[in-house]
């Protein structure tokens, strides 16, 4: 995938950059379309009378549509903008658990969730959280996915693509497993949907989140997409402009979908700045940029298996695997490789990556980790190669 | 300044063979570190007759800028009284913070002794908080204080 030229970071910088897991860099259409909005299209949305606010509701509305069609919604209503990910999480918590539970109900989440499809879910009281375990190859162990699920439970809610292992999950079959109990869906897309093609008319989720800042978009903006019904079904979860009908002293009624969702003035750039992304990634193609990230994933683990002490965490089916690539070097902490690494040109991620419990079930504190994007290339790995060779002998262990 | 002078073979063997590692019978100060941002943590036990730091024990994991300095710092301090624990401690805190050249080139070790090995760090300036941890975490242990330390 020749797109490097696209992204003018890529060109400003020589820099190995390999942490687009945590955001990915963005390309000059997105940059554009977000620079022309502001100089020459912006107002607020939904609320003014006047051409240049007819306008920019357009333009936010078309954004949204873009959305819906790059994820097969069933229509534009369906896509709810939200902060990012970590806020339509939350949303679900709050609305679709916490009010609409019972105590003694319990949730399924894995021990490889994010923070954010994590703690959000701590907050609910009198509730059971479960967590499905892992295979010896890192793959969501569905059996242990089952033993977990019983009629009490209402929602699993998984990640579609590990942020650390890299793991893609069978969201078919934890339909198959959530339909015996009458349980709700929900997937944690924010890696899952800037690297895979996703239908939701076949994903097998009742909702999905993801962030636009992941998938070559801003930050600021991020997605909830949920099957109709269920969002008419669920109660907003901010107050305030947008979202309201009818307005009293002491009750008001509300918008309908997808605006009851989106109180106040919503990122109106971002969206185009999100519209635009996704007007690049389906350029490319969904089918290619994982075809892309699969090749440079098989090549960075052969690679880094001629490292002597490189301990890979993910599975080895590559089937199951996205372009995320946890890894540690001999008694190295992550961090001291990471500050090597950025010596000599190479950005990763060291750290937790904001998955504690699942570092607590792997037995170690921390990883590194290179994550790739559409613009990421072999040259790249190389370098990432050269620079744990150097860190290898920096810390005396080379053989 | 490089990576050589980051990694320095007695940061390493600090961080291979940590000292004071031993748990002490009589504690009357203790203090938890960490750096949530990074996951850096330390604990610390110490051993005070009248204003003597007569024994510590380090416990903890992290990088090995984290553990050595926790290392070295114990060290540093065993047997030392209170004053000039300050003293080394606001030496330190020079060492990594300030322009002040405190080291001297020409007599290395002269001025903070084994702790100089430290004196790269401040050429990256995201691992100044690791060095400084376990400092911080002495702070609150000789203050007394309940709150775990932190330098993010």
């Amino acid at each position: 995938m020749d797109v490097r030229r696209d992204f003018p970071i890529l060109a400003s910088n020589d820099m190995a950059f390999l942490d687009s897991a945590a955001s990915s860099q963005k390309p000059e259409a997105v940059i554009a379309a977000m620079d022309t909005m502001l100089r020459s299209g912006y107002a607020n949305v939904h609320r003014g009378a006047y051409r240049l606010s007819a306008e920019a509701t357009d333009a936010y509305e078309a954004a949204r549509a873009k959305v819906a069609t790059f994820i097969g919604a069933a229509s534009p209503r369906e896509v709810i903008f939200t902060r990012g990910t970590t806020t339509a999480l939350n949303m679900l918590a709050a609305k679709w658990g916490g009010d609409r539970l019972d105590p003694g109900d319990n949730i399924v989440l894995s021990v490889m969730e994010h923070h954010a499809n994590l703690v959000p879910w701590q907050f609910l009281k009198g509730l059971e959280l479960r967590f499905a375990n892992l295979t010896d190859d890192y793959a969501l162990d569905m059996n242990s996915l089952r033993n977990q699920v019983d009629e009490r439970t209402r929602i699993i809610s998984i990640t579609g693509m590990s942020n650390v292992l890299g793991t893609i999950t069978p969201i078919d079959q934890i339909r198959a497993v959530a339909d015996t109990v009458g349980a709700t869906v929900i997937v944690d897309g924010a890696q899952l949907v800037p690297h895979l093609p996703v239908d939701v008319q076949t994903l097998g989720a009742d909702f999905l989140a993801f962030s636009a800042h992941k998938m070559l978009g801003p930050t600021g903006i991020g997605v909830l997409w949920g099957r109709m019904e269920l969002l008419d079904e669920m109660e907003p979860f901010e107050g305030g402009g947008e979202m309201i009908d009818e307005v009293g002293l002491f009750e008001s009624t509300w918008a309908p979908v997808p605006h009851k969702f989106e109180a106040g003035t919503p990122p109106i750039v971002e969206a185009i700045g999100l519209g635009a992304a996704v007007d690049y990634l389906t350029d490319l193609g969904m089918d290619a940029v994982r075809k892309h990230d699969t090749e440079l994933t098989v090549y960075a683990l052969e690679q880094l298996a001629t490292v002597p002490h490189v301990t890979v965490y993910g599975p080895t089916d590559l089937n199951i695997r996205g372009g995320t690539i946890s890894f540690t070097l001999g008694d190295i902490h992550p961090h001291d490789l990471s500050t090597i690494l950025d010596e000599n040109g190479v950005a990763v991620r060291a750290g937790h990556h904001c998955a504690r419990p699942l570092m607590d079930h792997l037995g170690i504190p921390a990883t590194a980790r290179a994550s790739f994007s559409v613009y990421s290339s072999s040259d790249e790995v190389d370098r990432l190669v050269a620079g744990l060779e150097l860190a290898a002998k920096l810390f005396g262990i080379a053989n | 300044m490089g990576l050589d002078s980051l990694y320095k073979e007695v940061i390493l063997d600090h961080y291979r063979n940590p000292r004071n590692r031993a748990e002490l019978a009589d504690v009357n100060r203790h203090a938890d570190g960490n750096n949530p941002l990074c996951g850096d943590k330390i604990s610390l036990d110490l051993t005070i007759n009248g204003d003597i730091v007569a024994a510590i024990s380090v416990q903890g994991h992290g990088c090995s800028i984290s553990q050595a300095s926790a290392s070295l710092m114990s060290e540093a301090i065993k047997g030392k009284d209170l004053q000039e624990i300050a003293r080394l401690r606001q030496l330190f805190s020079t060492m990594m913070t300030s322009d002040e050249a405190i080291v001297d080139p020409d007599r290395p070790g002269a001025v903070l002794g084994e702790l100089e090995a430290l004196a790269g760090v401040k050429a990256f300036p995201v691992r100044i908080k690791c060095a400084s941890l376990p400092w911080a975490t002495l702070d609150v242990a000789l203050a007394g204080d309940a709150e775990p330390a932190t330098t993010d």
